[in-house]
């Protein structure tokens, strides 16, 4: 008999609550919802991988990334290379090596694939940045992103330079969102119960102590980019399956300062405040496109002005950093233990987070 | 001959740019720890602010027919104003929390002037005409140079000037000093925090509608995008400078200025839409080579 309760057994209750929360959205969505509004759905499934990714690496190390969404692009294109059929491809993307425009790869085969490439990607450059601390290594997953968008917006011959590429088989729907975030969250929760998460945790809240302790910070930096750049090539892959095309313009600031914000909206340290920070903007988002189309109140029908949803979504933002600058979740875990009868307890809920000793 | 001092010019220009950015990013970021994502629509909102209250396509109503003598410092202040408010309203709470925290509530925050000014003009970019003799090229040393980077470049320079007499001469310019060194210590020994914050947001204001008269003068647009490309290379001056290191932040703009113009003069004609490709990957190497920036101040390394 062990003194104490295994990792696992005190922490597996948070990826199931999340799994099955998202399970049952997807399930509502699928039932009720109009096609429109599946289509939201999707795309918040999609935005919860890229921000889980996010907090994999982002969380559990404390440096912010600007450049993830750069994997994102990776996955994405990859993706587009391998899943576009061959005859599209000769006309459209000349500059492709033979055996990669002859060939054209199901969703399933081509999804992994796009995650391994972007993953490999951020092996090779991750060697190079992780060796930077702090600051300067956030300005240079920067430099990552401006590297990576430029390139793919002007080599013409195979990326289709700044225009769309067109035709990749649009094979999403709210179940294989679905199950792209829980393999996000899966991932994510494996990663920070792992003894890497658990050491670079230590490097995030005591960097000098840490590396006094044996931890190597560089290394462990590495495997969790990998990961976060594993998950978010996933991403990128459904991405491109979703919208069935691809341009580079979508994978670049605007995305990369969105998918940041739901992660600290979220609760920046906690994959809990991941995956809420992306529901919640997701909702508000939601509903303001729905309050700019204009709702009837007893035969009047009341719209708000075009723009006031970003604008709101932008005052809402900076409300809830002011008031909760920890993010929704306070950096906690949802977790199951003792509720509804103790709410509150005695001792701080333990968390994947918290370092369980 | 000529070619090289085009190229010089070019590269001043432009570098002058982004070091009046990075002066308006690093100042803030000296006293209270904060990367002011909102710079770049501060610049925008000072270009649309010469429109107003028109919102035609080619009409200048009100701000841009004024004479010069009145325009400039009327942009000043509304700069000024505009930053000094954002301050008062959002960053002020946001003292004590983390930096991440910090930066997303900016980026918020320039979000919301920019769907404000989306919503007010619509995305498409406007005419402004300033002062078109600006354009014209003079004759300097058998190169052709347009006037307005000669002014650009004049400009900078004053600017820079009168802000290291600022810093360097008067006590708020000390106190300043002080607490971009070691906010705590200074305010301990009795440099007023809220002062010296406020006096930060209005100079980098002041910066910004510098910055949106050079780039609507040199472009005769005004267009919702303008300040957003300035303020991330300004931002990556900043670092790349040094963190808390105002002539560091000056130093890296010019610096990146002057890459970019020489990679675009010196690249092969194939390579040179990857122009910016080469600019990050430069920022990179040197952030390589000298993490903590290339003029760190003392006080930026870590004591254990």
């Amino acid at each position: 008999m062990s003194t104490r309760p295994s990792v696992i057994r005190q922490t597996i209750v948070t990826p199931i609550i999340l799994i099955v929360a998202l399970l049952i959205m997807a399930a509502l969505t699928y039932q009720f919802g109009s096609r429109a509004f599946n289509r939201t759905a999707v795309e918040m499934f999609i935005n919860i991988m890229v921000v889980v990714g996010l907090y994999v690496f982002v969380g559990n190390s404390g440096l912010l990334s600007f450049g993830h969404i750069s994997f994102m692009c990776l996955g994405a294109y990859m993706t587009a290379w391998l899943a576009i059929p061959p005859v599209m491809k000769s006309i459209t993307l000349k500059g492709l090596p033979a055996w990669l425009l002859h060939t054209q790869l199901p969703m399933w085969v081509a999804t992994p694939i796009s995650g391994v490439f972007a993953a490999l990607f951020a092996l090779i450059i991750g060697r190079v940045i992780m060796r930077l601390s702090g600051i300067a290594a956030s300005i240079a997953t920067f430099g990552l992103l401006g590297v990576v968008n430029n390139v793919y917006s002007n080599w013409d011959s195979v990326t289709g330079g700044q225009g769309s590429i067109v035709g990749i088989p649009p094979t999403m729907n709210v179940w294989i969102g679905w199950l792209g975030a829980a393999v996000a969250i899966v991932i994510a929760y494996l990663y920070s119960i792992s003894r890497s998460g658990l050491a670079l945790r230590a490097t995030r809240d005591e960097a000098v102590a840490a590396s006094a302790s044996g931890i190597d910070i560089v290394r462990e930096r590495l495997i969790a980019f990998v990961v976060s750049a594993f998950i978010i090539g996933l991403a990128g892959a459904l991405y491109a399956h979703f919208l069935s095309i691809v341009n580079p313009g979508a994978f670049y600031l605007r995305t990369t300062f969105v998918t940041l914000s739901m992660l600290v909206v979220g609760g920046m340290y906690s994959l809990s405040g991941a995956v809420s920070g992306v529901v919640v903007m997701s909702v508000l988002i939601e509903l303001f496109r729905n309050l700019e189309k204009g709702i009837s109140l007893g035969g009047h029908t009341v719209a708000l002005p075009n723009g006031v949803q970003e604008i709101a979504i932008g005052i809402i933002t900076i409300v809830i950093l002011m008031y909760l600058p920890m993010g929704l979740t306070r950096n906690q875990e949802f977790s199951w233990r003792g509720w509804p009868l103790q709410r509150r307890l005695a001792r701080p809920v333990q968390t994947a987070l918290k370092e369980l000793n | 001959m000529t070619e090289i001092l085009q190229i010089v010019f070019d590269a001043l220009s432009l570098g002058s740019l982004y070091a009046l950015g990075a002066l308006g990013i690093a100042l803030i970021f000296g006293v209270m720890r904060l990367v002011n994502f909102a710079h770049g629509d501060f610049i925008a909102f000072c270009v649309f602010a010469m429109l107003w209250p028109s919102v035609d396509a080619a009409a200048i109503v009100f701000a841009g027919q004024l004479p010069f003598y009145l325009l400039i410092p009327l942009l000043l202040l509304i700069g000024a104003v505009l930053s000094v408010l954002s301050e008062i309203v959002v960053f002020r709470r946001f003292r004590n929390t983390n930096p991440a925290t910090m930066m997303i509530a900016s980026f918020a925050l320039g979000f919301v002037i920019r769907h404000l000014l989306l919503m007010l003009y619509s995305s498409r970019p406007k005419s402004i005409t300033l002062w078109p003799s600006l354009g014209l090229p003079v004759e300097f040393l058998g190169a052709h140079i347009p006037m307005l980077q000669i002014l650009t470049i004049i400009i900078t320079l004053v600017v820079l000037v009168v802000l290291v007499l600022f810093l360097k001469r008067t006590r708020y310019g000390l106190e300043m000093r002080a607490a971009a060194e070691n906010f705590t210590m200074a305010r301990m020994l009795g440099v007023r925090a809220n002062g010296v914050i406020l006096l930060a947001f209005a100079i980098s204001g002041m910066l910004a509608a510098a910055i949106g008269l050079i780039l609507a003068t040199n472009s005769g647009t005004a267009d919702i995008g303008m300040g957003a490309n300035v303020m991330l290379i300004a931002f990556i001056a900043t670092v790349i400078g040094g963190l808390g290191s105002i002539p560091g932040a000056v130093a890296a703009g010019f610096l990146i200025g002057g890459a970019s113009v020489v990679f675009q003069a010196t690249l092969p004609h194939d390579a040179r839409v990857f122009r910016d490709a080469f600019v990050y990957g430069a920022v990179i190497v040197v952030l390589l080579v000298r993490p903590q920036g290339l003029f760190a101040p003392k006080s930026s390394k870590q004591r254990v």
